[in-house]
């Protein structure tokens, strides 16, 4: 039996672990995944030429007044934003949501401003112009950061606000984490945001955020599922967990999850897909961290596995 | 008596034809002809069927965009996925602008080297020359973006730039910081891809030009020089056009390699330091991740306004063309 998914790209190398390491467990069935994008993952849910949808970020009420059944929201796993940047020696750094929204607003230019100076007591900051690199293709990298900005400053959302892409104030494009991290490493004095597996694998300094509890803190992997434990997440999973409140949480953090029908066409295809999601919560959780993604925290998985025991075939 | 002859076929059929040969040959080449004739014509239908589909694809996708923005959408220049709100414009400049830099750098490039490799060259260089150039045109232009981002624009922002910026800093062009990716490292990258196509056309368009031209120009004593200004660039003159033609339509097109090293932000800037944007790349950059109706309906009307400026440049070239050809017969005339 063939199980047909599309969307999101970033949580790509897991899921096709999954459907790897599941075909020894059900050999019955096999999963055809394209990674097309989270915009692509959810048009062909709705249009359901695709048994599940993956997006890096939850359908709009919009999107989902559209469909012509109740889509459930499953969460899988979360990655982390990180600001990534290019000074002589790279120091280590620290920044605030709101010295990080106002230098994406075009309003902190420069490297020796106070702002940046006041976190960073003991590092040599040059007097050097900020060159401001964003993505410039859509991306859920993006909606995570705009998410947090939005959330940190008021004039970000009045200004540019959240989506996989939006009108931004200043700074160069980059197309793909790969464009930004080239651009920052080749740029002196550039400042860009990255997934967090791209800045470690790449060798990249990446700044420490200060969160929702005043603390600086590293993104890792165990910040990111801190940020999962204490964000508040409805019942219909579609949650924000960016700027979460939790004194170990890293604030610049999201989340992906896989889309599916409550009601399922094939009683069949959906008992093997519930199947394999109740495995992917539970074992499959276990192999994220190999690939550098937070898993979900027992709290949460126990609230999915309820959820998933409610499709109906 | 002459005319009468002309419809040959038909008195080949003829039944009381004496060239029983001819007649036994000739209703299956006929039915071979015909066949031939009409598939070659669905052929070419296929094509202008396809452009159509296009066309007609393009406007019912963005046909959303069209009615909520207008005629606005190509003279306005917020492009807001947030608050969708979307304007061309930008996009518009880009695309032009991008690909006027590219001519200005490739075309003299080129047909140079067209010239050298059919006119001067010694025998044993033309080949490998040749074929370097056409393995240029066979380079990913993903690869090509890549080598822009890590090669290209880093050396562009340390050495030529900064000379640009010394020497005519003075006029909008070449004024504002220098971050290195900008609209002219975009010309350039595109520069370099159009140029194979440039050389190669133009090379077997002076290669055609007959001999005689060259003996005869030769013969009434010009030297080298003239004889390639005189007999064989103003002989090949209609096609060396076409060949730029043929890579403008590439460079309207391009799309990966740009999209790496033009810096993507949607400004109408004089200066060629500063980034910008193109059509192709901002569809490149933003269809797979947009969910909203309008906001895909922008991205169908970005297509079919880069569809409409491909179809507009090319006839505006081939208007040229036309011009540059009547006046060539009517100072030949004069002669």
């Amino acid at each position: 039996m063939m199980i047909n998914g599309a969307g999101a790209t970033f949580p790509y190398p897991i899921y096709s672990k999954w459907f790897d390491e599941y075909a020894k467990v059900d050999p019955s069935v096999r999963f055809n995944y394209q990674s097309i994008g989270s915009g692509g993952g959810q048009k062909q849910i709705l249009a359901q030429t695709v048994d599940f949808g993956a997006s890096d970020g939850p359908m709009s009420d919009e999107n989902l007044s559209k469909a012509p059944g109740k889509i459930l929201h499953i969460p899988t796993v979360a990655g982390a934003v990180v600001i990534t940047y290019n000074l002589d020696g790279n120091p280590a750094l620290r920044l605030d949501g709101d010295t990080i929204a106002n230098i994406f607003l075009g309003k902190i230019k420069n490297w020796n401003d106070p702002k940046i100076a006041a976190s960073n007591p003991g590092a040599k900051l040059p007097d050097k112009e900020i060159v401001v690199v964003h993505r410039s293709d859509g991306s859920g990298t993006t909606f995570i950061f705009t998410d947090y900005l939005s959330k940190i400053s008021g004039e970000w959302k009045e200004k540019a606000g959240n989506n996989t892409s939006v009108n931004w104030p200043t700074g160069i494009g980059g197309k793909g984490n790969e464009g930004v991290a080239g651009q920052v490493k080749q740029t002196p004095g550039a400042l860009g945001y990255v997934e967090l597996i791209y800045a470690t694998q790449n060798k990249m300094p990446y700044a420490e955020v200060k969160n929702a509890a005043g603390e600086f803190m590293k993104p890792t992997l165990e910040s990111i599922t801190a940020a999962l434990a204490t964000a508040n997440i409805p019942d219909d999973f579609r949650f924000s967990m960016t700027n979460a409140p939790g004194k170990d949480a890293y604030p610049i953090a999201g989340a992906t999850w896989l889309l599916v029908y409550q009601q399922q066409k094939d009683a069949a295809k959906g008992k093997k897909l519930v199947e394999f999601l109740k495995w992917s919560l539970t074992d499959g959780e276990k192999m994220a961290k190999d690939l550098q993604y937070a898993p979900l925290p027992e709290s949460v998985q126990q609230r999915v596995l309820t959820r998933i025991g409610e499709i109906k075939m | 008596m002459e005319i009468a002859i002309l419809p040959a076929p038909k008195a080949f059929g003829a039944p009381d034809d004496p060239r029983s040969v001819a007649r036994a040959m000739a209703p299956p080449s006929r039915f071979g002809d015909k066949a031939f004739q009409w598939l070659t014509l669905a052929m070419a239908l296929a094509v202008v069927v396809l452009v159509v589909l296009t066309g007609w694809q393009l406007w019912r996708g963005s046909s959303l965009a069209i009615q909520k923005f207008g005629f606005h959408f190509l003279v306005t220049s917020t492009w807001d996925p947030v608050a969708e709100q979307f304007g061309a414009l930008p996009f518009i400049y880009g695309t032009l602008v991008s690909s006027l830099i590219a001519l200005l750098i490739a075309v003299p490039l080129s047909i140079a080297t067209a010239v050298y490799l059919t006119e001067l060259a010694p025998l044993w260089i033309r080949q490998p020359l040749v074929s370097l150039i056409e393995m240029l045109a066979a380079i990913p232009s993903v690869i090509l973006g890549l080598w822009g981002i890590f090669v290209m624009v880093p050396w562009l922002r340390d050495y030529p730039f900064p000379s640009l910026k010394r020497l005519f800093g003075w006029t909008p062009f070449f004024s504002g910081p220098i971050y290195g990716t900008s609209m002219l490292a975009g010309g350039i990258i595109i520069a370099i891809m159009i140029l194979p196509i440039i050389t190669s056309v133009s090379r077997e368009i002076l290669r055609s030009v007959p001999d005689l031209q060259r003996e005869a120009a030769y013969a009434l004593g010009a030297t080298r020089w003239e004889v390639t200004r005189l007999a064989v660039l103003s002989y090949a003159r209609k096609g060396l056009f076409g060949a730029v033609i043929l890579g403008l339509g590439r460079a309207l097109g391009e799309t990966m390699a740009v999209t790496m090293v033009i810096g993507n932000t949607p400004q109408t800037a004089a200066s060629l330091f500063k980034p910008g944007y193109t059509l192709a790349s901002v569809i490149a950059n933003e269809f797979t991740e947009a969910t909203t109706d309008v906001y895909l309906g922008a991205l169908f009307e970005i297509g079919l306004v880069l569809f409409g400026v491909t179809i507009l440049v090319n006839l505006i070239a081939q208007l040229l063309l036309k011009t540059m050809t009547t006046t060539t017969s009517a100072t030949r005339a004069v002669q």
